[in-house]
Formats: C-alpha cells, sequence, structure tokens
C-alpha cells in the first residue's frame, strides 16, 4: 500500500505545472474560474499550446502523434490543467473519433484527418444523439442509402455540442434495418458544408448555446468517408465510448469548483459570520469534500489497476456516478451559498469583453447558471440510470 | 502508487480468514456472542498464538506490525466473521500501556500473548463520545489516588484483567487539562462490574468505581499528555472500528447479491427488477467510497491534522453508509432478513452499532469541519 506518487510522477506533474505557468494566459484562466464559458478561440488557442508541447492528443499512441503517457500522467495532467483553470480539451476529435480512427481507420483516413485533428484545422462534432435514441443510441434512425460512390444521408442528430463550430461531423447512420438494430448501423465522416445540412441551437435551461440540432436532407457523403465497414459501425462506436474512460471521475474539476466555493464561501457573511462558519452550512460543504476525498482513492485505486494492464470496465460507470454526483453537489453549494444575489442574470457575462457592471460578489455571477447547466453531468455521456445498468449486469450478475 | 498489501500482510490475512471461516462460523459465533462470556477463550488463545494481537503493535511495543494497514486489515477480517472477541480493547488498551511507566510496559507481554485481556474504560453515561467528558473523578490521597464515579458501555469489562480508567484529577467535565489515565487491576477493591450482553452480540458493562484506591504507578498519563494519549487512542478506535465495518459491509454485499440472483418472484429472480438493481449498486458504490476512506485512513498521516481528519472522514463514512447498507440489505430481503436464523441480521446489527462505538456520523462531521479550520487557521 503506498498512496504516494514516484518521484517520477512527481517531477512530471511539475513540469505540466510550469508548462500552464508559462502558457496558460492569466486573463483566460481569470475567466475560467469566473465560470465563463471559453470562446472557440481560447479553446483553440489553448489546443495550440499544447499540440505545440505534443500533449494534446495525450492518449494515442507515440506514433501517431501521442506523448506516450500511461494513465497515471494523464490523470495528473488532468488533475493540474483543471486546478489552474486551463480550458478543458474539446473532446471530439482528439478524445473521441481520434482513437477510433487509429483502430479502424484506413491509411488514407489516418494520414488525412488525423494531423488535421491536431493542428486544428477541422473541428469536429458528434452526430449520435438523435430525438428518438438518447440513452437507447442502437435505435439510430438517420439513414445513409448507397449511391454510387456516395452515400444519401437523411434525419437529424441531436444535442450535438459546439456543433456552431464545427467543420466536420462523425455519425452514426443506419445502413440497414435487416437483422438486429446494432447490425445496421455505419459510421460516416461528414462535412458540415455539404448542402443539406441544416444547424439549429438549442437553448438550454441557463440561456446558454453549447448544443444544436442537426437535420440531414439528401446529404451527398462519398462512400471513402465511411470509417471501416458497413453495418459495423456500432462496434466503433461502443469503442469510442469505452475508450480512456480512466479521467471520467472529473477529480481535478471538482477540486478546483471546491477550493472556489470555500473561497467564495468564507467571503460571503451570514448574520454577521463568515458562511462558512454556519454550522449547517459548513456540514454540507465537509459531506462533499469527504465524498471527494473518498472518491480520489476510488479513482486513484482504479488507476492503479489500469496502470498494471487491467482495463476499467465497470468501476468506470461508478466513478461517472459518483463524481457527477459531486461537482453537481458543488455547484449547488455555490449557488446556495450566493443566498438572494445568486438571482440577478447576465445572459452576456461569457461574451469576450464583457465586465459587468455585476451585482454582488463576482463568484455570484455565473452560480445559478452553472448549477442549472451542470444538471447535465447525470444526463449527458450515458444517464447516470444507465451507468447503474451497466454496473448492474457487469458487475453485480444481475 | 500501489494498492496491493506486502506479503507479509497477505498471509496474515490468509491465515485469519481461513481461521475464522473454519473455527468461527456464523452458528458458532452467535452461540458464542450471545453467552455469559461474549466471547471464546480458546479462539481468543489460539487467534493470539497466530499472531493476532500481534499483528496490532509494532516490534518496539512488543509486536511485529503496528501499522495503520496491519490494523484496518485485522479488523475487516474480524468484521467479515463478526467476531466478538475482545481486540479492540487489546488495542486500546494496549496504546495506553505503551505510553506508560515500567510497570505498564511489563504488561504488554501478556496483552500480546492474549492471557491478559484489556478493557477501555473511558466514555460515561453522559459522555456522548465526548472522551474529555469526565466526571469520574480522580483525587491524590498521600501517595495513593482515590478514584470515584462510573463508566459506561465499557466491552468485555468483566472479563477482563485490567481496565483503563479515565478520570477528572482537575478542571471542569470537558476540559482538556486536569484528566489522567489509570491501569486500574480488575481486582482491586471498590470496582465493579453490572455486566450485559450487547443488541449486537459480545459483553459489555457498566463499570462502577467505589473508592478505587492505586498507587501513584497507576497512572499512565495526566493532563495534556492524557488528552494527547487520548486522541491517539481514539483515533486507533477510529480506524480499527471503521475497518470492522468494510468487512461487515462485504459480507452482507455478497450475501444481498446472491440473494438477487436466486430468490424468485413473478416467474424471475427479483435481481431482475431495475428498482432493486439500482439500489444495489448505489450501496456497492457506498461500500467502494467506504473501502477508499479506510485506506486514507490507515495511512495514518504524520500531520496530526490531517490523521484527524481522514479518520474522521472515516468514521464518518462507513457510519453513514452502514446505516444505510445495513437498511437497504434488510429491506432487498425482505422478512427473511428480519430473522434471527439468517446471517445478514446479525451483520446489520453490528455495522449498525459500529456506528455507536466512538462517534456517528454527526460527531466525526462536526469533528472534521472543527480540524478543517485548525488547518485553515
Amino acid at each position: 500500500m503506498d498512496l504516494s506518487f514516484s518521484t517520477k510522477e512527481e517531477a512530471f506533474r511539475a513540469e505540466v505545472q510550469a508548462f500552464i505557468r508559462g502558457n496558460l494566459r492569466p486573463e483566460l484562466a481569470a475567466k475560467m474560474k469566473r465560470g465563463d464559458s471559453p470562446t472557440k478561440a481560447e479553446l483553440e488557442e489553448w489546443h495550440a499550446l499544447l499540440n505545440a508541447q505534443g500533449w494534446l492528443a495525450n492518449h494515442w499512441p507515440v506514433e501517431h502523434g501521442g506523448p506516450g503517457w500511461g494513465p497515471v500522467e494523464r490523470y495528473l495532467f488532468e488533475l493540474e490543467c483543471a486546478q489552474a483553470h486551463a480550458p478543458h480539451i474539446v473532446p471530439f476529435g482528439v478524445g473521441m473519433l481520434g482513437p477510433v480512427l487509429i483502430k479502424y481507420g484506413n491509411e488514407a483516413q489516418k494520414s488525412h484527418w488525423l494531423p488535421r485533428i491536431l493542428d486544428g484545422s477541422d473541428w469536429w462534432c458528434q452526430g449520435y444523439s438523435e430525438p428518438g435514441a438518447g440513452s437507447d443510441l442502437a435505435s439510430v434512425k438517420t439513414t445513409a442509402v448507397r449511391d454510387g460512390d456516395s452515400y444519401v444521408v437523411n434525419g437529424q442528430k441531436t444535442w450535438t455540442t459546439l456543433g456552431q463550430y464545427a467543420d466536420m461531423i462523425f455519425c452514426l447512420v443506419r445502413t440497414s434495418s435487416e437483422g438486429k438494430r446494432q447490425q445496421g448501423i455505419s459510421f460516416l465522416l461528414i462535412n458540415m458544408k455539404t448542402p443539406g445540412i441544416d444547424i439549429r441551437p438549442i437553448i438550454t435551461i441557463e440561456g446558454g448555446h453549447e448544443v444544436n440540432e442537426i437535420f440531414f436532407t439528401d446529404v451527398r457523403v462519398p462512400a471513402e468517408n465511411r470509417v471501416g465497414e458497413e453495418n459495423k459501425g456500432w462496434t466503433y462506436a461502443k469503442y469510442l465510448l469505452t475508450y480512456e474512460r480512466t479521467n471520467i471521475a472529473g477529480v481535478g474539476a471538482s477540486l478546483s469548483a471546491l477550493a472556489h466555493l470555500k473561497e467564495a464561501a468564507a467571503k460571503r457573511n451570514k448574520a454577521g459570520r463568515p458562511l462558512l462558519d454556519d454550522p449547517y452550512f459548513a456540514a454540507r460543504v465537509a459531506r462533499v469534500e469527504i465524498s471527494l476525498e473518498n472518491m480520489i482513492t476510488t479513482n486513484l485505486r482504479v488507476l492503479a489497476s489500469v496502470a498494471g494492464g487491467g482495463v476499467p470496465g465497470a468501476e468506470s460507470s461508478l466513478l461517472k456516478i459518483q463524481g457527477t454526483v459531486i461537482y453537481q453537489e458543488i455547484t449547488s453549494l455555490l449557488r446556495r451559498a450566493m443566498g438572494n444575489i445568486a438571482a440577478p442574470y447576465y445572459p452576456d457575462a461569457s461574451e469576450t469583453g464583457f465586465n459587468g457592471p455585476f451585482a454582488g460578489p463576482e463568484a455570484a455571477v455565473h452560480a445559478a447558471g452553472d448549477y442549472f447547466n451542470h444538471r447535465k453531468l447525470s444526463i449527458f455521456g450515458g444517464s447516470n440510470e444507465i451507468q447503474r445498468n451497466i454496473v448492474s449486469k457487469a458487475m453485480l450478475g444481475l | 502508487m500501489n494498492f496491493e498489501h506486502t506479503e507479509d500482510r497477505r498471509m496474515l490475512e490468509d491465515t485469519l480468514r481461513r481461521y475464522l471461516t473454519e473455527q468461527y462460523d456464523i452458528t458458532t459465533r452467535n452461540s458464542v456472542a450471545y453467552d455469559a462470556q461474549g466471547y471464546s477463550p480458546d479462539r481468543w488463545t489460539e487467534m493470539a498464538e497466530l499472531g493476532i494481537i500481534g499483528a496490532l503493535f509494532s516490534e518496539a511495543e512488543g509486536g511485529f506490525g503496528g501499522a495503520g494497514f496491519d490494523i484496518a486489515l485485522v479488523f475487516e477480517e474480524l468484521g467479515r466473521a463478526l467476531c466478538p472477541d475482545p481486540f479492540l480493547g487489546a488495542l486500546l488498551g494496549g496504546k495506553a500501556l505503551v505510553a506508560g511507566n515500567d510497570d505498564h510496559h511489563a504488561k504488554l507481554d501478556a496483552v500480546i500473548d492474549g492471557s491478559l485481556i484489556v478493557a477501555l474504560a473511558a466514555e460515561e453515561e453522559s459522555s456522548y463520545y465526548d472522551l474529555l467528558y469526565v466526571e469520574t473523578s480522580a483525587k491524590p490521597d498521600g501517595q495513593n489516588w482515590v478514584l470515584n464515579g462510573a463508566k459506561s458501555v465499557v466491552p468485555h469489562a468483566e472479563t477482563a484483567g485490567l481496565l483503563i480508567v479515565t478520570a477528572r484529577i482537575s478542571g471542569d467535565v470537558g476540559d482538556t487539562d486536569g484528566l489522567g489515565i489509570f491501569a486500574v487491576p480488575a481486582d482491586t477493591n471498590g470496582l465493579q462490574v453490572l455486566g450485559y450482553n450487547t443488541i449486537d452480540g459480545g459483553r459489555a458493562g457498566e463499570v462502577l468505581l467505589n473508592s478505587v484506591t492505586l498507587p501513584a504507578s497507576a497512572l499512565i498519563a495526566r493532563d495534556g499528555d492524557a488528552a494527547a494519549l487520548l486522541v491517539d487512542i481514539a483515533g486507533y478506535a477510529h480506524l480499527a472500528l471503521s475497518a470492522e465495518a468494510l468487512g461487515v459491509m462485504e459480507v452482507m454485499k455478497t450475501s444481498t447479491m446472491e440473494y438477487l440472483q436466486t430468490r424468485k418472484q413473478f416467474g424471475v429472480t427479483i435481481g431482475k427488477f431495475q428498482v432493486l438493481q439500482h439500489r444495489m449498486v448505489d450501496l456497492v458504490l457506498e461500500i467502494e467510497q467506504a473501502r477508499s476512506s479506510v485506506i486514507n485512513a490507515a495511512t495514518l498521516p504524520a500531520d496530526m491534522i490531517q490523521r484527524r481528519k481522514f479518520l474522521a472522514a472515516a468514521k464518518m463514512t462507513v457510519s453513514e453508509a452502514g446505516t444505510k447498507v445495513a437498511e437497504e440489505s434488510i429491506q432487498m430481503h425482505g422478512g427473511i432478513g428480519m430473522t434471527w436464523e439468517m446471517p445478514l441480521s446479525h451483520y446489520a446489527k453490528r455495522l449498525t452499532m459500529i456506528g455507536h462505538q466512538f462517534g456517528d456520523e454527526d460527531f466525526h462531521l462536526a469533528q472534521y469541519i472543527a480540524l478543517s479550520k485548525e488547518t485553515a487557521a
């Protein structure tokens, strides 16, 4: 039993910290700390800095441009980036499509798309969910009919995160309605500028524009843009969903949010005393802090088994549930901590150059909005109920 | 980073688990736990010979273990078997003797070989987990000390040959200063024990101290040293009980999972019902978190604030998870989970009552908050 990191791992951590200090603009970090949404340009700026360092595709094999990190290095990287309030890495190209192309793409696809993911030439979005296919992904209805050298795609995708910025979308499409539902799905790469694609924003509960719906009307896609075999897309889709989930617990993000909460609550007064001295509020904070401390070790236990050659299975689902419950509780406590000053609504607060004036403390600007926005955590990426189904089947034999 | 036990600890774990499985099955355990002694003297001696008590102490203390992970490992196994024998007293009483004088040190061998049963008599009816809240008094009388008062729910008080008793020399109840910790032989005049079985198995007793006269050498520690020693001893209790609860929970988890896989209603095994699947997953999640909290606590960091925070967090986590695991396991078993015949019911009782030893979740949450402020200050 040894919960500490090795000297080599600590040196790596120091290297990450030094990189962040030397590259992350303080204005951007401050903006992220306040809870503003980063702009496309800001996300691209951080991606480019990481790419120049060779750290962007940090779970890709070395021959495709990965840094050769193991799970512990990736964990420490995420931890340090989150605590320094760096923007997150947009997962769709680097995190999701990249591994699928590396495993299932042909040589032409790999040599064309992978470098473009790394250098930011293409902004990717994910075309999985449909109005009738949320947690039940296999019920995909968007069709792709082969016509000569092309597929003709018709249908609708939804919940497409940051699709408004995207140059490309990877899609699950139905190429056959025979046999089991899972057997007629293919995996297509579609240029968002193709005629027949219409994108409309979905404004979410807090007023933000993160997600979209995308309509496909007779969209012609070159057949060479199909990844792998026709009707085998379900295998690739599942691979994408299970790939590299060791950071699913979001430890860094929760630690950072908890520190922000405590700082903000220490500055709030309740009846002339810091809110953190209120026994009821202090108990709520302590509960989530203990839960987070426990999860950090739960997460390290899973990491250690992965580093030792194991494969994270249903443990990832447990971490997803626990991690989202903790993060959501922290956002709820920040909202609660602000009291009535959580009410003022600033829809433009994330716009570049918008600096108020704000009523109340800065921590209040997004407190309520962030709380509402993060209800998504227990819904997306396989809702927490789906995760319980997975654990029940895989770990408990029920 | 490594979450594997050392070879030595794995052997200790194997040895103890095999012994308990073979010699202390649940039927034997129940007959022992509810009899007039509340433990099994023969098995106690055998386990001492296997080195189980020695594993709780370092080489300097006369044992061959003593690290947090040794203690956690032993108590997790004891929890799996619901062992009612007086290991906790040996650990806590032994740690008190370690802090004492040569007379006290001389007793450690007997503690470790199992021939001397020790009981910590710290809590009183009004102390409500606060070990500094002591009404029992210790007054000097020439070279002697005279103790008067009463100690409550002292495990194995009747069979203990030696009681470690806290008493107030000066100051008010609750003061950090003014406490004394005394080693009191069970046959001392004026010491009386009113014994009873406990609802979760085993024996305990009320200890009445009526002008109990002790030589000066009976004093183990006083004032600041006594308060610090009590914090130290309580910390070992938190670790041991948290680990024991973990062992209890692991058995209840397995039992409930197996029940969900086999019990049929409406023509299917009840584990096919999603409402039960999800509740079971939530229990698994709580138990994994509890295991992590025990691992954190077992590291026993040198920084005392961090150490106490981990210990409070563990006891808080297992107390809260314990009640949930106990209640939900009974509920998912249905009526059969309510029966004396079903081992699960005895596990549920022990798990719940661990929350009543050395602080429940409210007590430890408050501790954790207070310690967090000390860190911040």
